[in-house]
Parts: C-alpha cells; structure tokens; sequence
C-alpha cells in the first residue's frame, strides 16, 4: 500500500548546521498494517511523515501509495489518498466553522469540490452516524463552532474527519502527545477502534512507547535518520519497554537518551 | 434632514455590495486586501466606457463585475505564486490598477450625465407605473416636505444587495465556499483535506474585487460619472462597514454576518452624513470620522464585555461571601 525506497534528505546542506534528516529509508505497509514508529528527538520521524504527506519533498529516493509514484505529487493531490492527524488539537479542524461543516470538508477530500452545499440531508444523517462512534455525544451538537470545543474532543473529531472518507493511508503524527493522560487514552482506544473497523494502512509516530506497544501490528524504531528496528506479527506482542531498550543499546552501543520517549 | 438622511441609506446600499466584497477577503480568506481602492473605480470606469459607447446598461454592470474578478485574481496570483506578501500584493495591484483605470477611461473622468444608465432607466420605469407618486402621496401626508426625486435606486438597489447577499450565504455553504472560508482558519488543515489553496484564494480575491467593482460600476451610473479618484480610501470605508456591522448585528451565523455587513454599511453613511451635516465638521473630516467610527467599533463591545464579566465576578463574590459568613 506504501512504499518508500531508498529515501534520503539533507537539511542546510553544505553549512555547519547540516543535517540528514534521513538516510537510505527502506519500508513498505502492506494494506492493513498497521505501523508504531518510535524514536527520540531528531529520530527522522516527522521528517518521514512530511515526506510521505508532500509537505517535504526528498534529494533522492521514491514514494509511492497504492502502486502510484506520488514523489513529486503536491500536497494538496496526495492528500486525496492520504488522512493525517497533527500533534496540535488545534491543528486538524477550523474553529470557526460548525461540526458539521468540518466533517462536510472532510468528506469533499476524495472529490472535486462543486458548487453545491456540503450538507444535505443525506449526509447529515452519516455524520450523525460517524460522530457517534465517537461517544461524546458530538452528535447532537452538529451546529456547535469547533473552537468550543475541548482539546480532547477536537482531536477526536480531527481522526473522524481522517479516516471516515477511506484513505489509502492514515498518518497519526504524535496525535495525543499534546493532550492530558485521560484524554490521550481516550484517544489511543478511539484510535485503535476505528483502525480496527476500517482496517486502515496506518503509520503512528508517537513518544510514548507503551503506546506503540499496544497498538499496531508492527513497530519501527528511528535513530539519526535511519530505521535501526523493525519488529512485526508475535515478536511485538512479547515485546516490553525493557526489551526495547535493550535492544537499543545492543544497535547503537549507547543508552537511548531521552526521558520523555522513556516515561511518556 | 428627510432629504440627506434618504440619499445616505441610497448609497449605503451601494456601498453594501463593496463592503461585502471587503468582507470576503478580510473576513472569509484573512487576507487584507488593498486592491478594493483600484478594483472599485476600475469597475467604475469599465462601466462608464460601455455605457459612453453605447452598450446596454446591464451590460456595462456585468463588465464591471468581470474586469474587479480580473484584477483580483491578479492580486491572488502575485501573493500565491509569486510569493508575495497580502499587503503587498494589494499595494502593488493596487497602483498599478490607477494608471490602467486611466488607460481605460483616457481621460481622469467621464460624465455620465445625458447618458441613459441603469437608474434613470429605473426611474423611467417606475414613474410610468405610478410608483414614484404613490409613495410621495404617502410621505406628504406624513408632512415630509422635500421629497426625494425617485424611490426607484432605493428599491432596486436594496432587491439586488440582498439578492447578492443570498446567493454569497448560499455560495459560503457550498463545498468550495466551505474550503474557501476554512484557508482564513486553517490553512494547514484544509490543504490536507486536498484543497488547492492557490486556487481557492485566486478564486476567492476574484469574487472579492468583482463585487467591489460591481459596486463601483453601479456607484459611477448611480452618480453620473466616473473619476480616477473615486476609490480612494474605499477599503477602509468597506473595514469600518464590516467592523460597525459585525459589532451591531453580530456574527452567530453566516447569514448573520453578511447582513451586518450591509447594515454596517449603511449605519456609516448615515453617520457620515450626519456628521457632515453638523456645522463644525466638514467634508475633508470624514477619514477622521471614518478612523473614531472603526476605533469606536472595536473598542465599545469590548469595554461593554468587560465591565458585564467585571460585575457578574463581584455579584457571585458578594454571594459567596454571604453564604461564608451564614455558614460561620
């Protein structure tokens, strides 16, 4: 479904301030899969979502989704194929607009946007249905601003409006790291509800490493731009954070330095 | 008074139509738009031109419309791919818009006073079918004394911003006008839900300016002529609309807003007109008017909210206090 072959990029290339941000990436989802990627700050990780979404293009090396080379794709024709969910809560829905004239530009994404209105009743009646799943009784509130929202509710909805139009591919980048811990796991169970459902091509980037632990089918493990770690099918369900560090030091030599990917 | 406070309400309504254009990139896309005070009498003087050379009145208005979408594509193609700052954008179209005004009208002002336009058709029209008496009946027994010289440009005018009103509530809710409002939003977010934002702004600018040209084209067959220096400081006349509007009528819904934005339109005329009215203010006051006025829309509600939070804190504080004490 995805496919990344030999992805590379340099940033502020030439100066003292060089950095490749990554190196010779390797990896392919087959559909349904569904990927944890970890790593500590500068890992690449982020780097590699904006590569995938079109917000970075890449020196040298190939994407493509579902079969089709999209390397050179702007962001805005790949984001027909592809449902993201940012780190920011804000960032994900427009706060002045109603619930449902956000989901209503959700659902225009896998169309060409038309003169005519983005809510009737057909679609009402699906909204309706989709924010149901959520269980925060948002359906009832379609003609609510977004912006009166809570955090945690704005980035449910945010992952409704990323997913409920079918993607090729769902990036999660960090999506609940900005949130407080009963949010964030309302979040995670939600995230893992509707991957599960819509059997999704996911890539999550997250901090917290039981959380990438718990969901997915497989985790990959960044460190300077490169994977040093993929691990999929029963050998991630025997993993721990333990092993996970371990693990690391066996690859790098070194420990893993940092905190907040340890405790997070 | 009757007279000057009828011929205020007139051009309001005129004015309504550019204030909604103003809204449209202010409001709707974030982008501060300067092109407003070329694109205004650009459509002034494509209007003017038709009509000198003997096109059909409608026609002339509909030129307007389409030479304002012109020029404010061009402002929207300079800032998205040429990467050049909105402010800057709308200075630099903004110029260059008044030496090609006066390529277009080839001289600095057209008369349009024995031309046949839009409003003295209406007014033909309207006398022939007895509309202009039966209303001057109907104020005279009111004991207005000078009454206006048609109702015709009132009416219609007030049918056709309404009208445009409608069909931009309407377009506002579409799935383009959906993405269009959430690029002043969220520009990250609507890009990702596959939104060519370029386009939209292209688009969006386009719409803006035509309906402001289309304002100027009806404003020039209105007073009868045209001048290079008509539009000068309109977009701050079409802020303050918005501003006061906004802060009058509220924004709790599209359809809300656009209305105010009318109203605000009108409410500055009148003001204006008073002002001018009164005998230690004249003409060359009305930009200081215009600057209180915004100054004074943006302050009161705020003042008015504060001081309503202020003393709703100091209620439930005496409340409070009174059940600490009970409870002592």
């Amino acid at each position: 479904m995805l496919k990344i072959e030999d992805l590379s990029i340099t940033f502020n290339e030439g100066t003292p301030d060089e950095k490749k941000a990554l190196q010779h990436i390797q990896l392919e989802l087959k559909p349904g899969d569904f990927v944890t990627v970890i790593g500590s700050n500068g890992a690449g990780k982020s780097t590699l979502m904006n590569m995938i979404s079109g917000a970075l293009f890449p020196d040298v090396g190939i994407v493509e989704i579902n079969g089709q080379n999209v390397t050179t794709l702007k962001e805005h024709k790949r984001a027909k194929k592809i449902g993201r969910v940012f780190q920011d809560p804000m960032a994900g829905t427009s706060p002045k607009m109603t619930i449902e004239e956000n989901l209503a530009i959700a659902y225009a994404r896998n169309k060409t946007r038309m003169l005519k209105p983005g809510a009737n009743k057909k679609r009402r009646v699906l909204f309706k249905e989709e924010l149901n799943r959520l269980h925060l009784g948002l359906e009832n509130r379609l003609s609510a601003k977004v912006g009166l929202l809570s955090g945690g509710e704005r980035q449910a909805l945010s992952l409704l409006m990323a997913t409920f139009t079918q993607p090729d591919i769902l990036l999660l980048d960090e999506h609940t790291a900005a949130l407080d811990p009963s949010r964030a796991e309302l979040i995670t169970s939600l995230t893992g509800e509707i991957v599960k459902e819509t059997n999704l091509t996911t890539l999550m980037v997250t901090h917290n490493m039981q959380q990438a632990l718990d969901l997915g089918n497989r985790l990959i493990m960044m460190d300077k731009g490169q994977i040093i770690l993929d691990i999929d099918g029963a050998k991630k369900q025997a993993l721990t954070i333990e092993k996970l560090l371990q693990e690391f030091k066996r690859i790098r030599g070194t420990d893993m330095d940092n905190d907040r990917a340890i405790l997070g | 008074m009757f007279i000057s406070m009828f011929n205020a309400v007139e051009s309001g309504v005129i004015f309504a139509i550019m204030a909604l254009g103003v809204y449209l990139s202010f409001r709707i896309l974030d982008f501060p738009d300067l092109t407003v005070d070329g694109s205004f009498v650009t459509g002034a003087a494509v209007s003017a031109l038709m009509i000198v050379n003997g096109m059909p009145t409608g026609v002339a208005i509909l030129g307007a419309l389409l030479a304002g979408f012109l020029a404010g594509s061009m402002t929207g193609l300079l800032n998205t791919k040429g990467k050049v700052n909105p402010l800057l954008s709308g200075i630099l179209m903004m110029t260059a818009l008044y030496s090609i005004n006066l390529r277009i009208m080839g001289q600095s002002n057209i008369p349009l006073l024995n031309q046949e336009t839009f409003f003295t058709q209406l007014r033909t029209i309207f006398d022939s079918l007895g509309i202009n008496q039966f209303f001057d009946q109907g104020l005279a027994a009111l004991g207005v004394e000078n009454l206006p010289a048609t109702y015709s440009a009132l009416i219609i005018m007030l049918v056709v911003t309404f009208l445009i009103k409608f069909v931009t509530d309407y377009f506002l809710k579409t799935e383009i006008g959906l993405a269009l409002r959430a690029i002043g939003d969220n520009e990250q977010m609507i890009r990702s839900f596959s939104a060519n934002t370029d386009h939209l702004k292209v688009l969006g600018l386009g719409v803006s300016n035509g309906l402001v040209a289309l304002a100027g084209g009806l404003y020039a067959q209105f007073t009868g002529f045209s001048d290079l220096n008509m539009g000068i400081g309109m977009i701050v006349i079409g802020l303050a609309s918005v501003i006061i509007g906004e802060s009058v009528v509220g924004t709790k819904t599209i359809g809300r807003t656009t209305l105010a934005v009318i109203v605000g339109a009108v409410i500055y005329r009148i003001v204006i007109t008073l002002a001018i009215r009164s005998d230690f203010l004249d003409n060359g006051d009305t930009k200081l008017i215009t600057a209180l006025l915004v100054v004074l829309a943006l302050v009161v509600p705020k003042v008015v909210e504060t001081t309503k939070e202020s003393n709703r804190k100091r209620k439930k504080r005496q409340i409070l206090n009174q059940q600490v004490r009970r409870g002592a």
